[in-house]
Formats: C-alpha cells, sequence, structure tokens
C-alpha cells in the first residue's frame, strides 16, 4: 500500500521501510528548534535532571525572537538563562536575528526532515518538504535528551491546489478560506499536504504563509510537494535536501480536497478564532487602531513588496499606528535595499526591527482596552494582543495596509 | 552691567531688564508633552477648572516614550492625548515621529530666544538653538495651559568655555560628562549653563544638543548656546541682527567660569550610578558588556549613528553581545537608510529598532537583568533605569560604544 | 513629631519611583513601588506624619511629578535636605509637599529618632535646635493654597 509524504518522512526517521496513519513510531529528530518563548522553562527541567546531557547539540537551534529587544526584567533573565546555556553547550543561537520560523526557513530547514520546534508554527517548514511539528517544553526536552521522540503517525488531508489566484488575492486569503471551511480543528492531529497544478504558481513565501497557519486547524503538520520552486529557494540558500519524497498514487488520504485557486477571494478572520473568515466587504469600515505587517507568516519580503506598492505615495490615517515588521534581517537588509523601509518610513509606518512583534502580544505595538488591530500575524484569540478587551482582525498584507491607510478595515479596490 | 544670555533671554521676553533672582512671569512660546504625562496633566488642568488652553498653537504633544506599547495600559495615554488635542483645538500632535527633545527644534517649533516648558527634565536640549527651555511637573503645565504664562526666577550663570580642537575619538558627549564630572550632579542647579568657546562655534547642532541635553544632569535649568549662523540653517530662519543680538555681553556677571582646552579632553564614561562618575575609559578597558546601546535625545542622531557605522563598517557585533539602535527620529531614520548608515550598522548586526525613547525611558528596548553590564549614548545611568537595580549601566560617546560593541569590553573609540 | 528616615546624596526620581510605575492611574496604586530600587521595604514602612532626611540634591532626575506626589501619599509630612534639584523642588511645593533646607541635620541625627519641625523657623532634634529660612512668598503662596492646583481653582472662581 502507498504512503503519504508524512508516512514517508516518519518512516525514515524511524529507521523503517514503511508506517501508516495510527502506528505509533519511535523516531529520531533532525533538528530541535526552541524560542525565548519557552527555553527558560526547558532549561530549568534540564538542570533538575538526575544526569543532564544532550544527545547532539549540533542539532540544537535557539533563537530569540519573541520579546527582543527585551521588555521587561523577567524577559531579560530568561534571555541571559538561553543565551548562557547556549553558549556553555555550542548550540546553534539566534539573537534579534528574526522571527525563529523564517530563520528556520533561511538557514537551516532541508526537505525530508523531521523538527521538532517548541512553537506551534512549526508547521511551516513543510513549505520545504519537511516535517515540523510544534511540542512542549517537555516533549521537546526529552528529545533534546535523548535525540528520540514518539509520534503517532497522522492521518493526511490532501489538497489538489488548481490554477492561479487572481491579483489582489494571496496564499493568505487561500489558508485562511481553507481554515474557515474545515474549521478550527478540521485537520487535529493530522498532516494537511498540498499538491496539484496550482503549487508552482505558489513562491516559497506563499508556501510559508500556507503551512504556517495550517496548525490554526489544529494540524499536526503541513506538507507540499518539492519542486523545482522549492529546489531553488534551497539551492540559493546553499543547502541541499535531505530526502524528497512525494505521496504515492495509492497513499491513503482522510479526506481530499479539490481547490481552485481562481475562486478564492480576499478574506478577514474576525475575533476572536483564526476560521471566523468572512469576505473583506463584510468587516469594510470596521475603526482600527493598530495595523500590524510582519510576523513569520507574513513578513517576508514578497509580502513587503505588496504592502509597500499599495502605500507609496499615501499616508498612515492620522491615529493609526503602522508596525511593519521585516520576518528576518535578510527581508529587513532586502527591503532597505529595494527602498521598502523608505516608502514605509515616508508614509508615517513604524518600521521595527525584525522579531514577532504584536502577534505575540508582548515588547512592541500592544493594543489598550477597546482597541482593534489588523494584523497578518498568525493568531486572533481574545487578547492575543494586549488588553483582554481588544479585537484582532487577520487579512492579508494588501488589505492590512489598504485599511492603515484609511483608519478602518477595507480592500485595496477602495483606495 | 551686561547681561548672560538667559539674562537677555529672558529679558527680551518680559520687555525690561532683569537680574539673577529676580521671579518674573513669562509668556510662554511653546509647551511640550509627552505621552506618559498627558493623562495626569489633562487631569490637573480639569481639576484646575479651566475651560479653554490659553494658546493651543504653543502646545504639542508627542508620542515617544510608550512606542512602541510594551504594556496593555501604554495605549490609554494616546487616547488621553488625542481626545485632549481634539477638544481644546491643539494640532500639533505627533504619534510616531520620534522622541520629543528632538522634534521641538527638529519639526521647527522651538527658535532662538523662545521659552519652552516640557514635562520632561531633557526639556534643556532646545536650549542648543540659544532657547530658553526646562523640565516641569505635569502641574505646573496644565496651569500653562490654562493661563500661558509661568513664574520663573532668573537664574545665576556658569559659563562654560572651551576652545581648540578635539582628539579624533572624543565627541561632545565627552566634554558634557567631564564637565558634569566637574560641576557634580548638583553642581548647577538653580543655575543657567552657558556654553562658549572655538570649540563649541566648531561643533554641529547636533553635537550641542548632546551637551544642552545633559547640562540638567549637573542640576541645571537650562544649558545654552548663543545662536549663530549654523543654527539659523538648522532652524531655517535668516541670521539677523535679531539673532546677533542673543549673545551674551562681555561684561556679563557670572557665578563661574569654567575653562578647558580641547586638546585636554579624552573619551570618558559615566559609571554605575551616578551620571557625576566620570572615569577615563582607558580605566575602564577590560570591562565586559552585554548590551550596547546607540540611541536617545542625547546621542541619537544622525552625526552619532555615521561615527558608530564608521567605526564598525566590516566588522561585526562581538558574539552574544546585543547592539540596539534607535534612532531619535522618523526624519533621522531615513536620513539614515538614504545615507547607507542603517545598512552598515545592520550588516555588522545591530538591531534597529522604531525611533522613540527605547532602551532610555526603561520600559522596552533591551531591558536588562542582574549583573549585566550595558555600555550606553544616553543620559543617565541612575540605579533600575534599565531594569534590576544590578544591571551596571556607563554612559558613553557614540564612538566609544560602538567599539565597545565590535570589542564586548569597553575600549577607546 | 515625626519619625526620621535618612536617605543619602542624589536620591534620583527614577529612586523616588521607577519608569516601570509611572502610568499606574493612580497614586495610591505607585504607593508600593516608591524607592524600590534602593529600599523596597521603605513604602510599607513609612507612616503618615514621618519625614525624610537626607544628603545632597534630593530629586534629581526626571521632571516625573509622580515622584513627590508618591511621597506625599505615602504621608511623608517633609523632607530636609542639603539641598533639592530644581523641578523636584518646584513639583513638591505645588503639590503642597513641605522641603527645608537645612545644611547639619543630615550629619548628626540617625534614622528612627523623633524630630520636630516648626516650618519658618526650626527643628529640633534631641533637644538640639537646627535652625531653618523661611520660603519666598510665591511659593508660600502656593503652599498655603494647599498647591497650585487649588491656587488655580481660587483663580478661576471655583473654591
Amino acid at each position: 500500500m502507498g504512503m503519504t509524504i508524512a508516512e514517508k518522512i516518519i518512516a525514515a526517521a524511524a529507521g523503517k521501510e514503511t508506517c501508516k496513519a495510527g502506528d505509533i513510531e519511535t523516531v529520531t529528530l533532525d533538528k530541535l528548534m526552541s524560542n525565548d518563548g519557552t527555553t527558560h522553562l526547558t532549561i530549568d527541567m534540564y538542570n533538575n535532571l538526575k544526569n543532564p546531557h544532550i544527545a547532539d547539540p549540533e542539532k540544537l537551534v535557539w533563537i530569540v525572537d519573541h520579546n527582543i529587544p527585551s521588555d521587561s526584567p523577567k524577559t531579560a533573565a530568561s534571555h541571559k538563562k538561553m543565551r548562557d546555556f547556549a553558549r556553555e553547550h555550542g548550540i546553534t543561537f539566534y539573537e534579534g536575528e528574526g522571527v525563529c520560523h523564517q530563520i528556520m526557513m533561511e538557514n537551516q530547514v532541508r526537505p525530508g526532515e523531521l523538527i521538532f520546534g517548541a512553537d506551534s508554527h512549526t508547521c511551516a517548514y513543510g513549505a520545504l518538504g519537511a516535517f515540523g511539528t510544534g511540542v512542549g517544553c517537555t516533549d521537546y526536552l526529552y528529545a533534546m535528551v535523548t535525540g528520540t521522540s514518539w509520534l503517532l503517525v497522522p492521518e493526511t488531508i490532501r489538497f489538489n491546489l488548481h490554477g492561479n489566484l487572481k491579483k489582489g488575492v494571496y496564499a493568505r486569503d487561500l489558508i485562511l478560506t481553507i481554515i474557515g471551511k474545515i474549521s478550527a480543528n478540521g485537520a487535529n492531529y493530522k498532516a494537511m499536504e498540498f499538491a496539484g497544478d496550482g503549487l508552482k504558481n505558489l513562491s516559497i513565501a506563499d508556501r510559508i504563509s500556507i503551512c504556517n497557519l495550517c496548525v490554526e486547524a489544529g494540524a499536526k503538520t503541513a506538507l507540499m510537494e518539492v519542486d523545482g520552486v522549492a529546489l531553488s529557494y534551497l539551492e540559493e540558500h546553499g543547502r541541499i535536501p535531505k530526502a524528497i519524497y512525494k505521496s504515492d498514487d495509492d497513499a491513503v488520504f482522510s479526506e481530499v480536497f479539490d481547490i481552485n485557486l481562481s475562486e478564492i477571494e480576499p478574506i478577514v478572520a474576525k475575533p476572536h478564532f483564526v476560521d471566523n473568515v468572512v469576505p473583506v466587504s463584510e468587516c469594510e469600515g470596521v475603526k482600527i487602531d493598530e495595523a500590524f505587517l510582519g510576523s513569520c507568516n507574513n513578513g517576508r519580503i514578497e509580502d513587503l513588496r505588496v504592502g509597500a506598492e499599495v502605500i507609496k505615495g499615501k499616508h498612515v490615517a492620522d491615529k493609526v499606528r503602522f508596525l511593519v515588521v521585516p520576518a528576518s534581517r535578510a527581508v529587513y537588509k532586502q527591503a532597505l535595499k529595494e527602498g521598502l523601509l523608505d516608502i514605509f518610513m515616508e508614509a508615517g509606518a513604524m518600521v521595527m526591527n525584525p522579531n514577532c512583534s504584536v502577534c505575540w502580544g508582548a515588547c512592541q505595538g500592544v493594543i489598550g482596552e477597546g482597541e482593534t488591530l489588523i494584523s497578518t500575524g498568525t493568531r486572533n484569540f481574545k487578547g492575543r494582543a494586549g488588553h483582554k478587551d481588544s479585537f484582532v482582525y487577520l487579512a492579508s498584507a494588501a488589505t492590512v495596509t489598504a485599511s492603515a491607510i484609511k483608519g478602518y478595515i477595507t480592500s485595496t479596490d477602495n483606495l | 552691567m551686561g547681561h548672560t544670555l538667559v539674562e537677555k533671554i529672558i529679558g527680551n521676553k518680559v520687555g525690561h531688564e532683569v537680574k539673577p533672582g529676580d521671579i518674573v512671569t513669562v509668556d510662554v512660546d511653546w509647551c511640550m508633552i509627552d505621552d506618559i504625562m498627558v493623562p495626569f496633566a489633562v487631569q490637573k488642568f480639569e481639576e484646575m477648572g479651566f475651560k479653554e488652553v490659553a494658546k493651543p498653537d504653543s502646545v504639542v504633544l508627542i508620542y515617544d516614550h510608550f512606542l512602541p506599547a510594551t504594556q496593555v495600559d501604554d495605549s490609554r495615554h494616546f487616547r488621553a492625548g488625542d481626545e485632549f488635542a481634539e477638544k481644546y483645538g491643539i494640532t500639533r500632535v505627533h504619534r510616531t515621529d520620534g522622541i520629543c527633545h528632538q522634534l521641538m527644534t527638529e519639526a521647527g517649533y522651538v527658535k532662538p530666544g523662545d521659552i519652552s516648558f516640557g514635562t520632561d527634565s531633557h526639556t534643556v536640549t532646545y536650549g542648543c538653538v540659544g532657547a530658553f527651555a526646562t523640565g516641569i511637573g505635569y502641574t505646573e503645565m496644565a496651569g500653562i495651559l490654562g493661563t500661558g504664562q509661568l513664574w520663573i526666577k532668573v537664574p545665576e550663570t556658569i559659563r562654560i568655555e572651551i576652545d581648540g580642537t578635539l582628539p579624533g575619538n572624543v565627541t561632545s558627549k565627552d566634554i558634557i560628562l567631564k564637565i558634569i564630572g566637574d560641576l557634580t550632579a548638583a553642581g548647577a542647579t538653580y543655575q543657567a549653563i552657558e556654553f562658549a568657546g572655538s570649540t563649541v562655534d566648531a561643533m554641529s547642532v547636533a553635537s550641542r544638543m548632546t551637551m544642552s541635553n545633559m547640562s540638567v544632569e549637573a542640576g541645571a535649568k537650562c544649558g545654552l548656546f548663543a545662536p549663530d549662523e549654523k543654527t539659523c540653517d538648522y532652524c531655517k530662519i535668516p541670521y539677523d541682527d535679531s539673532i546677533k543680538a542673543l549673545t551674551p555681553d562681555g561684561d556679563a556677571s557670572y557665578s563661574k567660569i569654567l575653562r578647558y582646552r580641547a586638546e585636554d579632553f579624552v573619551p570618558v564614561c559615566a559609571c554605575p550610578s551616578l551620571v557625576d562618575n566620570i572615569k577615563p575609559v582607558s580605566d575602564l578597558k577590560g570591562t565586559k558588556v552585554n548590551q550596547v546601546f546607540l540611541g536617545s535625545c542625547t546621542n541619537g542622531r544622525l552625526e552619532d549613528l555615521r561615527a558608530a557605522a564608521t567605526i564598525l563598517k566590516g566588522k561585526h557585533v562581538a558574539p552574544y553581545v546585543n547592539m540596539i539602535v534607535t534612532p531619535a527620529s522618523r526624519k533621522i531614520y531615513r536620513e539614515a537608510l538614504a545615507d547607507g548608515t542603517l545598512e552598515i550598522l545592520s550588516d555588522a548586526g545591530a538591531i534597529i529598532t522604531t525611533p522613540g525613547c527605547g532602551l532610555c525611558c526603561g520600559r522596552g528596548g533591551g531591558i536588562l537583568t542582574d549583573d549585566e553590564v550595558v555600555v550606553a549614548t544616553n543620559n543617565r545611568n541612575f540605579l533600575g533605569r534599565m531594569g534590576t537595580s544590578k544591571v551596571k549601566i556607563f554612559l558613553a560617546s557614540p564612538v566609544t560604544a560602538a567599539a565597545t560593541a565590535i570589542a564586548g569590553e569597553i575600549v577607546e573609540g | 513629631m515625626s519619625r526620621i528616615w535618612k536617605l543619602g546624596n542624589d536620591i534620583d526620581t527614577d529612586i523616588i519611583l521607577p519608569t516601570e510605575y509611572l502610568a499606574f492611574e493612580t497614586v495610591t496604586e505607585m504607593k508600593p513601588y516608591a524607592f524600590s530600587p534602593l529600599r523596597p521595604e521603605l513604602a510599607s514602612s513609612i507612616q503618615p506624619g514621618d519625614m525624610i532626611v537626607a544628603g545632597n540634591n534630593f530629586g534629581c532626575g526626571s521632571s516625573r511629578e509622580q515622584a513627590p506626589e508618591v511621597v506625599k501619599a505615602l504621608g511623608i509630612s517633609c523632607i530636609v535636605a542639603k539641598s533639592f534639584a530644581r523641578i523636584f523642588f518646584r513639583n513638591a511645593i505645588n503639590n503642597g509637599l513641605l522641603l527645608i533646607e537645612q545644611p547639619d541635620l543630615y550629619d548628626e541625627v540617625n534614622e528612627g529618632e523623633e524630630a520636630e519641625v516648626i516650618p519658618g523657623k526650626e527643628i529640633i532634634v534631641n533637644g538640639k535646635s537646627y535652625p531653618i529660612a523661611s520660603l519666598p512668598d510665591n511659593l508660600t503662596e502656593i503652599l498655603e493654597a494647599g498647591g497650585l492646583v487649588k491656587a488655580m481653582r481660587k483663580r478661576n472662581g471655583l473654591d
């Protein structure tokens, strides 16, 4: 019987020929990513072990991205703990270089790898055909100490993409539409696999954006077929694949969706759930206090180009704070070279250092009581961006920028 | 009997000669209220029972301490400012443009000879263009909002003359730190400082700003430079007789005159945790640092960023050291983008933040924890200012800061 | 009689109230954090009517008026120091908090001792009298009105 991409990666990581959905396998991890959201807790647990030991320090990648620059003595203490530990144990360490998942895509992830990240959006790595999944500190610690973990082999939902997105519609509209369709737990424990003739029309940035958000449908991981687009990205970044997998023709999927990309429309996810999606027009006129263009979901150069094109020659609305946060130093420098940062600054936006920013709800751009944020971030949960009585709408870079200009939610059609 | 610069500025404003010790009521040209103090000033204004703001066009609201907001209640301050501005017809509101003290002259408000008050102690910065400017509390600000006036006691003046050419690695920051060390943190309390001499004449307005800005750290009421052609270029005004008249008289009377030779200055740091605890950088060599901060109303200007970029070009910040760069204003950020300065700093590994007060005001921008050491270009190293009370803060010039970032320990640039 | 709390030279406004707590809506919320970088226990130990005795340059630094407001809210009856920073001085008077400059007291008294303050005349500690000056008239007016807000309310015909 045929296997899915997820099954093939897990089988290889378990040292087996085959495995199937529902099996529980012991796997060897290729990489272990952790960020400043929780690493200090992992270190505390590690230090309480009887015989602390790291199986393979070279597999560990630690990234300070959530609260950088630090906003409190408590945060600073967590960073210090992480920095000192990384230094002592020779762990690959990035601080202030950008959002962890973007750093991983630019520098670490290879097709065919199995990666644990102590962050839910680790599923982004599927854009390069790697099995990335988010875990808690305890799972992380076990993997760090033993180099292995156990996994329940997930069922796979297959999405066959066809055609091309219309102008003014983005990958983010696509994945939010999918989440709206299958609901916030529609892919619980499952892998979401993307293939089809439409895939070639999606850039790596689009693919990351899609895979990254799959956890918002409950998915354990997201995976895409590795094609020429993925391989040339990899080559540009000086890496080679570990292995390239495709699902077999007779692989078993729990569900198959065929999606015509040309039918996708610009949408908005309303408070307080990611699957609460409606066409932008339904939210037209909702007054905003802050807009955010950035995050591991939508802070890449392609997204900044979209925003800059929309805002060039225009200005941010009077009382709106428009945060523009490149996802990494590489993105920041590219945007600088292309003149995008100056377009944003001239328009009255606040260009920030690469980091998680208000997507994470601390450190930068925290919103107050009764305030509304429109965001390209990953989540719109109640209180996520600040005060418990505040509101977050999720939308594409284009819609967020258009809204920042107008001061209320609107699409680029109305500029 | 001649007059010092501050006596002339106040005398011009009240229309008669004044002498130190006189208590006079002045019409206020500019009121600056920053985001921290807005809600409190508004509350006091309303408690006082005023129905309108006396001179709405003289009021500038600037949001800078809480940008980007790090706490859920921060935006309450923005809303309070916006509501107040709308209710009383205040149109000059800067919401995301940079640090208040940079904007008050950069955006074209304060001119030579003006009298300004601000709800922040570093309001003294505007002395760089020959304006009387000083910090007050929010209650007094509320009083000015209502009446357009405030009483002041005409201060005595300490004159500081600096002549000659500075060594290459010495900046105006080193000068003002050395002066504060000599005067002590209370040495100029209630008094005006007047800076003069060929070294000062040769300085850019930006360099003068650094010195005016920190004069409050010696307790001074204001720190003044007589306006010259450079001042007028900066302020975009003609260098005419009214400006030329804003010069201290040769026979003015001073409480103290300090004279320095520029060649004698060396790079210095203010050591923990007092601004007047000054030591030569060479005495501190080898002190390991965890972070370097380049920014603030003291040293976040284009020439400061450029000075750092010159040193950092082609090099990299030391491993496990963070260098945080916070340009003082949106204009400076854009200029530093345009001339390649930010690219050099980013290539060197610096973390470049959005313009604002950043780390200097201790609410974000790189807060530290116990036993960490930071070299910073801002104006205060008080206990607990950038994190816990066990953080060690060394204040230094952008040159020293940049060299230190590369070395990972305090060194001369 | 007032119990003395003794602090040193250059007690700055970040010590009196760190920036972290400046944006609390009310002074009551700020109170527990007064002097916390230097003496975290002090705010809860101070009783209404107590006084602070300090060295040079008390209140140096920021113009944050939360500093004198929080000291007054703790119930401190007056601060006696060798000297005060300028902005703090004005802010204190504007909030009706009595400040007294006295050159010798700081060097001769201990924390916990009791003092009697007779404004404009003298301070008596351990039977010894320390002379003090009176304030200029314009400041006395503000103090007597109970602070600048009350003085302005009177001006605006409200009280």
